[in-house]
């Protein structure tokens, strides 16, 4: 069956202003009897709270934080896109909706991606006008610095801690509407369960997790902000809190999951240092402005570097790979993320890497620092600079990092149409929660550009779609035997990883799915790895339920418990994104089939048969999961070949 | 290396905490401290007991979850760094360590090592915040800002609401905490316009939380691990006594 996306008719550049002037409102009246639930408090959560709020609905917001200011769009460092041309380099909207759609490798829907292009610019305007403090130039006005996969410099920037900067801004909307009564807020709550009356998404199951308590939260709406799934790899740059619960459960009751083979994995990370490691740490992309990529050419330099006997600063300059800038000479070390990653696995793959597992590659400033001074850089990258000596007792100022690929971002999520409104009418999702924009790869910078631009511009406007057909109906009861029995699932499923009383941690579980993920679906997939690993998550969720162990009970302030349950859905998923790469016999963005290259190895697109969104309904009785496609058409981009060279 | 724990344990708000040994902690100088822990409560697990509770999210320095109290300093003992970014290599082979959580009447313990620091969003609530709505603002540029004058605004805004500043003050003040918010807003042009009101209700609500007063002992510049001035803290007192002094209300 395909799906219908609901794009509005019209040209491309004209189609969300009409629609915006043309659709069904809700009278401020209506507004104020409506009452809308936001899961979530990011940067698209607690925008979209706080502008629901300020237009006059009820709303409710719930984040399993101690406080909304912690969720983790607070760790984005480089930047944010928007169309503002502000330096005249050439910048329009058009034009960071044509290099959206080609870094994400041909597999967005163009309309999606022009609309966000379209509301860029206002982001800016209006994180300003919050007092977001940004990056100035002497003379007073906003400063922009490039990121990958683009020849403009459209990114705007607060040093190296933008998304905190950001999020901050929206965490004051969202303080300024709790005030004001608009915005009730949870803090330390969870949702565990997604409540469907008569097919409609009318509430969900929280649990109070300072005490345990499962309560049942009614509304017309539901608004899922939840952020990517990352941390089914374990080891990635998100939180260790970061998880696909509540997406996962609306999943399971009915909406369907999109792409969950997308996934980015980011070039520049710290790389892993012991069996202890419990996350790793992402280094900017904005360093690949004025750092150089490089791995020793001569392998007994290799072995020397890893034995100590030598240090990157001592292989001279023509013993030297710099092997982005030679492979893609047009955009050198700005290559995007998913190429620059490949290119660090085929240099250590080929036995170049220089730390001691052989797995890093040089990230090197020291011609930079020659030429501007160690100052110039500090200002720049100071805070990252200085993280980076803290986590690995090195001085980047003096020997060059050591950097290597990592999970970082995810580029599925829940299917959403046009409205950004899911299958299950009155589910809306937003921000990396949802599959909507960044196709099969994610340019730099785009991710806050997209939660934002979801939560204040786009969603606000387009719930009233479903909200203005609601007017009539009155408050949501939570006392139906739809909460009912969604309450009794939830008790049910908690009581059931305590009773197990096994003897293997939580933790242990997810650190093994975490391999299985790295090693079978990771930075290249192939079909019998995909196969393999499918049925080792399989067997590991068997064990799971047979050999966990959680201590304490429900009723108090567990955090063990909750994450027996994130791990549990991560258990899941890992095996719908197995199932997902296998059907996608083809290489695209982040995901990179082996059996899929072209003859100088650079990943192959299969057009013809892969224009789609793999839109996938939750597994049936037999464990598999059914395919609902979307197919893709390009009315304004030619599809070509990506190249950067 | 091996390390000597002494961790705060403590069941709920209503019972009593005490001090609890674990010897011979396996410690790699790499790890981070939290990894420590994971280490602790993985071996805690093992044996069917309770771990330790304590608070962490995005472990690279930013989110402010951490909320610890090491040798008596919160975030330990390197400057400007958070217990997540704190390396096992600043410590050494054989050392007692002491872990508490930041302490504090207006910060109430959950369990062992977690607090309830929900007075700072209420005192962010009280009006740390600019009164646009979305879709009102003009364009970004179309006021220029001297680049000293954002910077420094920059530097007060990067607070991460960790809540060290309350446990390192002897009276338990949120002086520098309130003051970077005030400090933000009140240079930047778009924050101008309600700086006076403002200041008024942060620091009403400061002190309706029962935060402590401050008496310049400086100790949270110190422990700040974003290294926020006390600057701030002077910026806001003359502030609140303009305002207060000019106030029509």
């Amino acid at each position: 069956m395909g799906l219908d996306a609901k794009v509005p008719p019209g040209p491309l550049e004209d189609k969300w202003t009409k629609y915006r002037s043309t659709m069904n409102l809700v009278a401020p009246n209506n507004k104020r009897r409506i009452d809308v639930i936001v899961v979530g408090t990011g940067l698209a959560g607690a925008s979209a709270a706080a502008t629901l709020g300020e237009l006059g609905y009820n709303v409710k917001a719930f984040c399993f934080h101690d406080s909304p200011r912690r969720a983790h769009s607070i760790a984005a460092q480089g930047g944010i896109n928007a169309a503002k041309n502000y330096q005249n380099d050439g910048d329009s909207v058009y034009r960071l909706f044509y290099d959206t759609i080609k870094g994400g490798d041909y597999r967005s829907r163009e309309a999606n991606v022009h609309r966000l292009a379209e509301v860029s610019v206002d982001i800016i305007d209006q994180c300003v006008a919050q007092g977001v403090p940004f990056a100035r130039e002497y003379g007073g006005l906003l400063a922009n610095r490039s990121f990958g996969g683009v020849q403009v410099s459209r990114t705007f920037y607060a040093s190296g801690q933008t998304g905190q900067q950001l999020l901050i801004g929206a965490y004051s909307a969202l303080s300024k509407q709790i005030a004001t009564g608009s915005v009730k807020m949870f803090n330390r709550h969870e949702m565990l369960d997604l409540v469907v009356v008569d097919g409609k998404a009318r509430g969900i199951i929280a649990r109070n997790l300072l005490t345990g308590k499962l309560e049942r939260h009614a509304a017309h709406a539901v608004v899922l902000a939840t952020g990517g799934y990352g941390n089914v790899f374990y080891l990635s740059t998100n939180a260790m809190g970061s998880n696909v619960t509540a997406a996962w459960q609306a999943h399971r009751r009915g909406a369907y999951f999109a792409n969950p083979c997308y996934t980015q994995i980011h070039p520049t990370c710290i790389p892993v240092s012991g069996h202890y490691q419990s996350k790793l740490t992402l280094m900017s992309e904005s360093l690949r402005n004025d750092g150089r990529v490089w791995v020793p050419k001569k392998k007994e330099d290799v072995m020397a570097i890893r034995e100590g006997r030598m240090t990157g600063g001592d292989v001279p300059e023509e013993d030297r790979d710099y092997y982005l800038e030679r492979r893609y000479p047009a955009f050198g070390n700005l290559v995007p993320r998913d190429v620059a990653s490949r290119a660090a696995k085929t240099a250590c793959d080929a036995g170049h890497g220089v730390n001691k597992a052989g797995l890093a590659v040089y990230l090197d400033f020291a011609e930079r620092i020659k030429e501007l001074g160690e100052d110039t850089i500090r200002a720049r990258y100071g805070n990252l600079f200085a993280m980076y000596e803290k986590i690995t007792g090195e001085n980047p100022y003096k020997t060059p990092m050591k950097i290597y690929p990592a999970v970082h971002y995810t580029m599925g999520g829940l299917w959403v149409d046009y409205n950004l409104e899911s299958n299950l009418p009155g589910l809306f999702v937003a921000g990396e929660a949802n599959f909507s924009d960044h196709g099969a790869n994610r340019l730099g910078a785009s991710a806050l550009m997209q939660g934002l631009a979801d939560g204040y511009f786009v969603l606000p406007y387009t719930i009233g779609q479903f909200l203005s057909t609601q007017i009539r109906v009155d408050k949501i009861k939570d006392d139906t035997k739809e909460f009912e029995e969604a309450e009794q699932n939830c008790r049910k499923r908690l009581q059931a990883f305590l009773d197990v009383k096994g003897d293997k941690s939580v933790e242990s579980y997810h650190r093994e799915l975490g391999l299985i993920m790295w090693d079978n679906c990771g930075m290249a997939r192939n079909e019998q790895g995909l196969t393999e690993g499918r049925a080792k998550i399989r067997a590991l969720r068997d064990d799971f339920y047979k050999n966990v162990f959680v201590p304490g009970t429900q009723e108090e302030f567990n955090p063990e418990l909750e994450k027996a349950a994130r791990v549990a859905d991560l258990l899941e998923l890992g095996e719908l994104m197995m199932v997902d790469a296998l059907d996608r016999a083809e290489s695209c963005g982040g995901h990179f089939r082996e059996e899929s290259v072209s003859e100088e190895g650079e990943a192959q697109r299969k057009d013809k048969e892969f224009t789609y969104v793999s839109a996938w309904e939750y597994f049936n009785q037999n464990g598999d999961p059914t395919l609902h496609k979307e197919e893709l058409t390009f009315d304004n981009v030619e599809l070509k070949t990506r190249s950067y060279k | 290396m091996k390390l000597t724990l002494k961790v705060w344990r403590q069941k709920n708000v209503n019972t009593k905490g005490s001090l609890e040994t674990y010897n011979n902690v396996d410690v790699d100088p790499d790890m981070s401290f939290l990894e420590m822990i994971d280490v602790v409560n993985e071996q805690l697990i093992a044996e069917k007991k309770e771990p330790i509770a304590f608070e962490h999210d995005c472990r690279e320095g930013i989110c402010g979850a951490c909320s610890m109290v090491i040798n008596g300093r919160p975030h330990g003992p390197q400057q400007g760094t958070t217990t997540c970014q704190l390396h096992m290599r600043h410590f050494k082979d054989g050392e007692t360590v002491v872990i508490e959580p930041f302490r504090s009447a207006s910060f109430p313990i959950i369990k062992d090592l977690v607090v309830d620091r929900s007075a700072f969003d209420r005192i962010i609530q009280s009006g740390g915040y600019v009164s646009v709505k979305t879709g009102q603002a003009q364009d970004a540029n179309s006021i220029p800002i001297e680049k000293g004058l954002a910077d420094t605004a920059f530097e007060a805004a990067s607070c991460i609401g960790c809540g060290a500043c309350v446990a390192a003050c002897p009276n338990a003040s949120a002086m520098l905490f309130t003051s970077a918010k005030v400090s933000h807003l009140a240079l930047l042009p778009q924050g101008e316009v309600e700086a006076e009101s403002r200041v008024m209700k942060m620091v009403d609500k400061m002190d309706e939380e029962g935060f402590g007063m401050c008496s310049n002992t400086g100790a949270c510049e110190v422990e700040c691990p974003k290294e926020i001035s006390i600057e701030n803290i002077a910026r806001m007192n003359r502030a609140y006594l303009k305002a207060s002094l000019g106030s029509e209300k």
